[in-house]
């Protein structure tokens, strides 16, 4: 895990104590992910149980210094020339919600996208604050300090991941009004539902959603053979 | 009004409607719009196209009316000047960004800066002298006696914001000033007109890109022609607070 392999990194510029390392890995990543000192030593010690560091005795003021070993000096080459494993990905609560709120009674599928949306596009606005700060130290300081680069980096993965986001919601809505404009057409009955989730004027903040009341009855109505194919298309 | 001079916002939009068309073709572009915009505050509008973005920004610099509501730049409504005092208030209190630079071909970029003052009837000296410094100030300086197309895009986008706030004009209202640009450039033209509205100017930016918009301190989200959501700016910097103490 990146915790691991992050003090690895760091003990490769040279022995190191507990403290000293969690300091320095937040400093690196702008303590976008605090660490305990507690996560450290429990990491630090499974690292020295599976050889990849060891303890190699105090500084001047009596704290225990761990150093990498050349089996751990590998496992942070092996790892840097790895790519990180995307193919199973971890659980994304939003995917999960947006999944469950499609046909749920009483939920306005719109609702929840344009309050993701606001969220998501806030946290942005925060990242690149952060990041125009961190632009304007790297110009004042000549001097590119490495965990300054290190620190925009990582900004800016956050400023893409919540890009990504804000895209991707953008997109469900779009394709929710797409589906439930056309998944309606075939059953006559539906019709007045599915010309009110088309009906421009009702926004997200809109009170009866009508998006996720007519892609709910679509689906629960005569389109069996779409719900068949999407199931059996998605492969797993 | 107690208000302090201040605190009244450079644009206020109230109750904005725009019908095109009637009867059976019409179309409902905006639909009560509200909107403050004051001076230091870069707004930026989203939605998906024909949602009415383009629309507001159009009406907000005067280039087309409203069915009704008010547009207020710096204290006027401009729904109700004249058209010789709608012309000067073009002039003089608002700039425009476009997609596409719209600078003119045949002038450098000093001259493109200065134009809009020589036309207030500035002597073109002073107004060359003016150019320079607003294009020195935006680091800009060493394009001054470039051709547009001695310029790459980004550059060309660069002068137009200057030609936008030259002078006493703190309205800039920019329509997908970043849609030519790939997205570094894109971004620079951003930390240009950030910087410029952090300097007291007041902006609208119109764009689709959300990486773009989270320059704003305010982003609108518009659905419809209405205001359906909005961002508000964090005092506090709660997000990655232990960076921030340091930063």
């Amino acid at each position: 895990m990146s915790i691991r392999h992050g003090l690895l990194a760091l003990l490769e510029h040279g022995p190191r104590y507990g403290s000293q390392l969690r300091t320095e890995f937040e400093s690196r990543t702008g303590a976008t992910w605090p660490l305990n000192v507690g996560q450290v030593y429990t990491t630090l010690g499974r690292l020295e149980r599976d050889g990849l560091v060891g303890q190699s005795g105090e500084d001047g003021a009596g704290h225990a210094l761990y150093a990498i070993t050349d089996a751990g000096r590998a496992e942070l080459r092996t790892w840097f020339e790895k790519p990180v494993d995307r193919t199973s990905p971890a659980r994304d609560e939003l995917a999960i919600k947006l999944a469950m709120a499609v046909g749920a009674p009483g939920v306005d599928i719109r609702a929840v996208i344009q309050s993701q949306r606001r969220h998501t596009v806030k946290a942005m606005q925060d990242y690149t604050r952060l990041k125009a700060q961190a632009l304007a130290a790297l110009e004042d300081t000549a001097s590119r300090e490495r965990d300054d680069v290190a620190w925009l980096l990582v900004l800016e993965q956050l400023i893409f991941q919540t890009e990504a986001e804000a895209r991707w919601l953008d997109h469900c809505e779009s394709r929710l009004i797409r589906l439930s404009a056309t998944a309606v057409a075939p059953a006559p009955s539906d019709t007045a539902s599915a010309s009110a989730a088309v009906e421009p004027g009702h926004g997200p903040g809109a009170p009866h959603a009508p998006g996720a009341g007519a892609g709910g009855g679509g689906e629960a109505g005569g389109s069996g053979g779409r719900r068949g194919a999407r199931a059996g298309g998605r492969g797993r | 009004m107690t208000t302090p001079l201040a605190a009244q916002p450079v644009l206020r939009l109230q109750n904005l409607t725009r019908v095109h068309g009637s009867g059976a073709t019409e179309v409902h572009a905006l639909r009560g719009i509200d909107l403050d915009v004051h001076p230091g505050e870069l707004v930026a509008v989203m939605g998906p196209s024909g949602s009415g973005k383009s629309t507001l920004l159009t009406i907000a610099g005067g280039l087309d009316a409203p069915t009704s509501g008010q547009v207020i730049v710096e204290g006027t409504d401009i729904t109700t000047a004249g058209l010789k005092e709608l012309a000067a208030l073009r002039r003089r209190s608002i700039g425009y960004v476009f997609q596409d630079y719209n600078l003119i071909p045949a002038l450098t970029a000093a001259e493109n800066v200065s134009l809009p003052r020589e036309l207030d009837g500035m002597s073109a000296r002073k107004a060359r002298v003016e150019a320079l410094a607003a294009l020195e100030e935006m680091g800009l300086g060493h394009l001054a006696d470039r051709f547009p197309d001695e310029m790459s895009g980004g550059q060309q986008q660069r002068v137009a914001i200057a030609r936008a706030l030259v002078g006493d004009r703190r309205l800039v209202l920019a329509d997908e000033p970043t849609g030519a640009l790939d997205s570094e450039t894109g971004e620079s033209v951003l930390a240009l007109l950030r910087s410029r509205c952090d300097a007291g100017a007041a902006g609208v930016l119109v764009t689709h890109e959300p990486r773009f918009a989270a320059w704003a301190d305010r982003v609108v989200f518009l659905r419809d022609g209405a205001i359906v959501d909005q961002t508000v700016r964090s005092e506090a910097d709660s997000l990655l607070t232990g960076r921030v103490a340091d930063a």
